[in-house]
């Protein structure tokens, strides 16, 4: 059991080096199988490995299998070593199910494309990378699926590297969550230096154990590996890359910029959670960024055009939730709504990629509408999963996931009225942006018209998922409810049973209450955009709306502060200082050569004077000491 | 007997190596250039046998000998050379045989 | 006897001056002749006879006038103005500081030469020809392989050959 653990990762890679060597010389039908079939054959191996953890729980917390040993240097020891436990074997799953899923439409949807080959040795590479990253034993092999996924990123963004707008969007995104993968390895240095392994277990036990509460290095370490999960994840201030990343195809924004590579900073928190307890500020700095990226993403989501930066918004917003939920030890919370997010955003942006597709690749929804009758199942598909990210009470999964956490918000041991109003505050605001794009979109006149149907291969996708967003939240439901608790079981194995105040309040009362925000939401958004759109078109053309839509002048921001600067500084250096040594070397050596090679003028008597002249220095100097 | 002081004969055979190395050094013809290295050859000779005749030993003579034959033969070769030089270039000026120069 | 020494160094001296000095070619060489004669004068004094008729023989006899022979054959008396205008007295400046310092540090050198720990005694040309060909027997047939060497060398070098063209690639 504990052996084959190791295919989970490596069936993806070898999947990416058949296609990468042979891709272009296999046909359409047998890469599609290589790429779509890798990533099953791992759905299917999860699947077997995690009914085998569910049956040896609660006795047997993991499995873990070392492959070889990859670094022995010294103090340095890190092994090529996996383990599953809870945490890892919901993570596989959301990857894989998610990722076969998206393959498998991907086969559909990027049939026309001439990089076939390549796109799907990309994702297969990907997978790889995100499969070692969760399942890494040492922090060091999660760094290193760390750093792959960045790779892979950067290349699917860029996928379409003809158009240079694609190619500013994916060096955006790797030079953004470099800041943070920097901050994350020192965060690892610290960690080694202080500990002398990379195991991960031994470092959390060790650190539990040598480290007190508040002590600086703790908040340090705990900083400096929170600086990782913001880069990945999206969040404050390391946010604006996201948004440009959906020049990629819609697979790409759906496999990584939805379910998967945002939410490795979630992983990286749950899994260092030990870190996090030892430094209480920083745990509170999660809660309090999480807070606010969600309520600035969702605002700009309000007042964005483009289909796929709307959904590219509203994923900032929903990983704010679960690192609002990560901030307040809602762990359980927020791995619950990273797997139910991962199914209706995957879906979302998978359906607004057929959307965009069979309109001719329009992305903006004011020149959309009316697609209901003409796309049903598209249509009905994205409600869903419009509805999911709504939190639509009771049927819909994503309610008892985003309930769960704004429930947390506030009667979690380190919970606070305020993060839950600002929690409110978002739902009411998703719930308004998804449904404003799904009246634009959707209903009232047809403005472009589609060019054909989408395909059982991408349809069949579509609907599972769809299924998914429905059903996925009835394995947690709350006291009030149902109580049922099976994934917050499962969860427990692995981090710790969320600590709730003393006082409880009413958990109806609250749930109820966000029920009621999320319809208001929904009926205004009904209203503004189209029973009475003239409510909105003063807001469309405001300030505010400008503002908004730029995600809060964040990208100003930094270009003035940063790139300017080191463009600025690039300009003076223009003409390589280091190299101008270099080049200085080399022409002063030419130069002595010229002064000396007047010496070799060929001249005989010059060469006998210099004879002479040099015997009467020497015999002087002799005869004289 | 001579009752010159040694130091007076070395000196005698110093200025001699002194003048032809002057010579060497000012003239620019190659045909006295040799001569003044002949005379160079000469005057170390000379203080082989001062040194001979100084320590009464037969060595200093045989030195002598063997310069001699090798001033014989380099003179036969060194003008054997000249000649070539002459043929190719015209002219016996020290200055125009500067084709080994560092073109730079 | 000190007196002899003392006149023929002065010639010796003289006539070298003169030879470098000179502006014809075969001027310069007799005098060196004349200074070669001078120094076998002392080498004679300086009780080495043999010495000094090797260096009359070979030396003033053989070397000198294979360049007078060599000088003649070349035909450069026509170049007297050339020579003028290469010898102007400036040039004689910088050569002689020179000389005159190494000539001052030949001195400083000399001060330290010992006196003569033997006897009088006038060395024979037969020691010398018992020692040539016992102690440095091996070096007497180096030498001769050397003029051997020398002998073929100068043939060699002596020789102008033809340019050679193949006929395809015409006259030159």
């Amino acid at each position: 059991m504990a052996t084959f653990i190791a295919l989970i990762p490596a069936i993806p890679l070898l999947g990416f080096l058949v296609l990468a060597l042979f891709g272009p010389k296999l046909t359409r039908k047998t890469i599609g199988y290589i790429g779509a079939g890798s990533v099953g054959i791992v759905a299917l191996l999860t699947l077997i490995a995690g009914i085998g953890l569910l049956k040896s729980l609660p006795q047997v917390k993991s499995y873990s299998v070392i492959i070889w040993e990859w670094i022995n240097a010294g103090n340095l020891k890190a092994d090529i070593s996996f383990s599953l436990d809870a945490l890892s074997l919901v993570f596989c799953f959301v990857i894989t199910f998610v990722g076969f899923l998206i393959h498998l439409f991907s086969v559909e949807f990027m049939a026309k494309d001439e990089g076939f080959s390549r796109f799907f040795a990309y994702m297969n590479l990907f997978v790889g990378s995100m499969l070692i990253l969760v399942l890494a034993d040492n922090i060091l092999l999660l760094y290193l699926g760390w750093e792959g996924v960045g790779l892979c990123s950067y290349l699917l963004i860029g996928f379409w590297y003809k158009v240079p707008v694609n190619g500013y969007a994916a060096r955006k995104a790797f030079i953004i969550t470099r800041i943070g993968d920097t901050a994350m390895i020192i965060g690892i240095f610290v960690l080694f230096l202080s500990f002398g392994t990379v195991n991960i277990n031994d470092l959390m036990q060790q650190a539990s154990e040598k480290w007190v509460a508040g002590s600086s290095i703790a908040v340090l370490t705990a900083a400096l590996l929170l600086g990782g999960a913001l880069g990945k994840s999206a969040q404050l201030p390391l946010q604006t890359w996201l948004p440009d990343a959906m020049a990629g195809p819609s697979p790409v924004s759906a496999l990584i910029h939805a379910a998967t590579m945002v939410t490795a900073g979630v992983y990286l928190i749950a899994r260092t959670h030990v870190l996090f307890s030892l430094a209480p500020i920083v745990q509170t700095a999660i809660a309090i960024i999480g807070a606010l990226t969600l309520l600035i993403a969702g605002f700009s989501a309000l007042a964005q055009h483009d289909l796929k930066r709307i959904l590219a918004y509203s994923t900032i917003s929903q990983i704010g939730y679960m690192f609002l939920a990560l901030g307040v030890g809602a762990w359980s919370a927020a791995v619950f709504h990273f797997m139910i997010h991962a199914f209706f955003k995957a879906l979302l942006f998978l359906a607004a990629g057929v959307v965009i597709l069979v309109l001719n690749e329009e992305h903006d929804i004011f020149k959309m509408g009316g697609l209901r009758k003409k796309m049903p199942v598209v249509y009905l598909t994205f409600l869903i999963g419009a509805a999911s990210l709504s939190a639509l009470p009771l049927i819909t999964a994503g309610f008892y996931s985003k309930d769960a956490i704004l429930w947390y918000s506030i009667s979690s041991e380190t919970g606070s009225t305020l993060l839950w109003i600002a929690g409110i505050i978002g739902a009411f605001l998703t719930a308004l942006y998804s449904f404003r794009m799904i009246f634009i979109t959707f209903f009232g006149e047809v403005k472009t018209q589609p060019a054909f149907l989408p395909g059982k291969l991408m349809t069949i996708p579509l609907i599972i998922l769809a299924v998914l967003s429905v059903i996925g939240g009835f394995v947690e439901l709350p006291e009030s409810i149902g109580n049922i608790h099976l994934f917050s079981n499962l969860i427990d194995n692995t981090l710790p049973a969320i600590v709730v105040k003393e006082a409880r309040h009413s958990e109806i009362l609250f749930q109820s209450l966000s029920a009621i925000i999320v319809l208001t939401g929904i009926y205004l958004a009904y209203l503004a955009y189209l029973k009475k759109p003239a409510l909105s078109e003063s807001f469309n053309h405001s300030k505010l709306n400008k503002f908004f839509e730029r995600g809060w002048g964040f990208d100003k921001l930094y270009d003035v502060l940063f790139v300017k600067p080191v463009i600025w500084l690039s300009e003076i250096d223009k003409d390589d200082i280091f190299d101008g040594l270099n080049i200085g070397i080399s022409r002063l050596a030419l130069l002595a050569n010229r002064f000396l090679s007047i010496t070799q003028n060929g001249n005989l008597r010059w060469y006998l004077m210099s004879f002479t002249i040099g015997i009467a220095l020497i015999l002087t100097y002799l005869i004289c000491k | 007997m001579l009752t010159v002081p040694v130091e007076i004969q070395i000196l005698f055979a110093g200025i001699l190596f002194l003048l032809g190395l002057i010579g060497l050094l000012v003239r620019r013809n190659m045909i006295f250039m040799l001569m003044s290295i002949e005379i160079m050859f000469n005057s170390a000779g000379l203080v082989f046998i001062i040194a001979s005749t100084h320590w009464k030993q037969p060595d200093g003579q045989v030195m002598f000998i063997f310069i001699l034959s090798v001033t014989a033969v380099e003179v036969a070769i060194a003008l054997a050379l000249l000649l070539q030089v002459y043929h190719h270039f015209k002219t016996l000026d020290a200055d125009s045989v500067n084709k080994l120069k560092d073109h730079n | 006897m000190n007196l002899f020494f003392y006149i023929a160094a002065a010639i010796a001296i003289i006539s070298t001056i003169l030879a470098i000095s000179g502006r014809n070619a075969i001027h310069s060489l007799l005098f060196l002749i004349l200074s070669l004669l001078a120094v076998s004068v002392i080498f004679y004094l300086l009780d080495a006879p043999f010495i000094a008729a090797l260096e009359v023989i070979i030396y003033a006899g053989a070397i000198m006038v294979l360049f007078i022979f060599v000088t003649m054959m070349l035909n450069i008396g026509i170049e007297r103005r050339t020579e003028k205008r290469w010898l102007n007295p400036r040039m004689w400046i910088v050569p002689s500081m020179l000389a005159a310092v190494l000539l001052t540090d030949f001195i400083l050198a000399i001060k330290h030469v010992p006196a003569s720990p033997f006897a009088d005694q006038i060395i024979l040309p037969k020691q010398v020809g018992i020692s040539l060909f016992s102690t440095y027997l091996l070096a007497v047939e180096i030498a001769a392989i050397l003029l051997m060497a020398g002998v073929i060398g100068a043939y060699h070098l002596g020789s102008q050959k033809k340019k050679v063209t193949h006929r395809f690639l015409g006259k030159n």
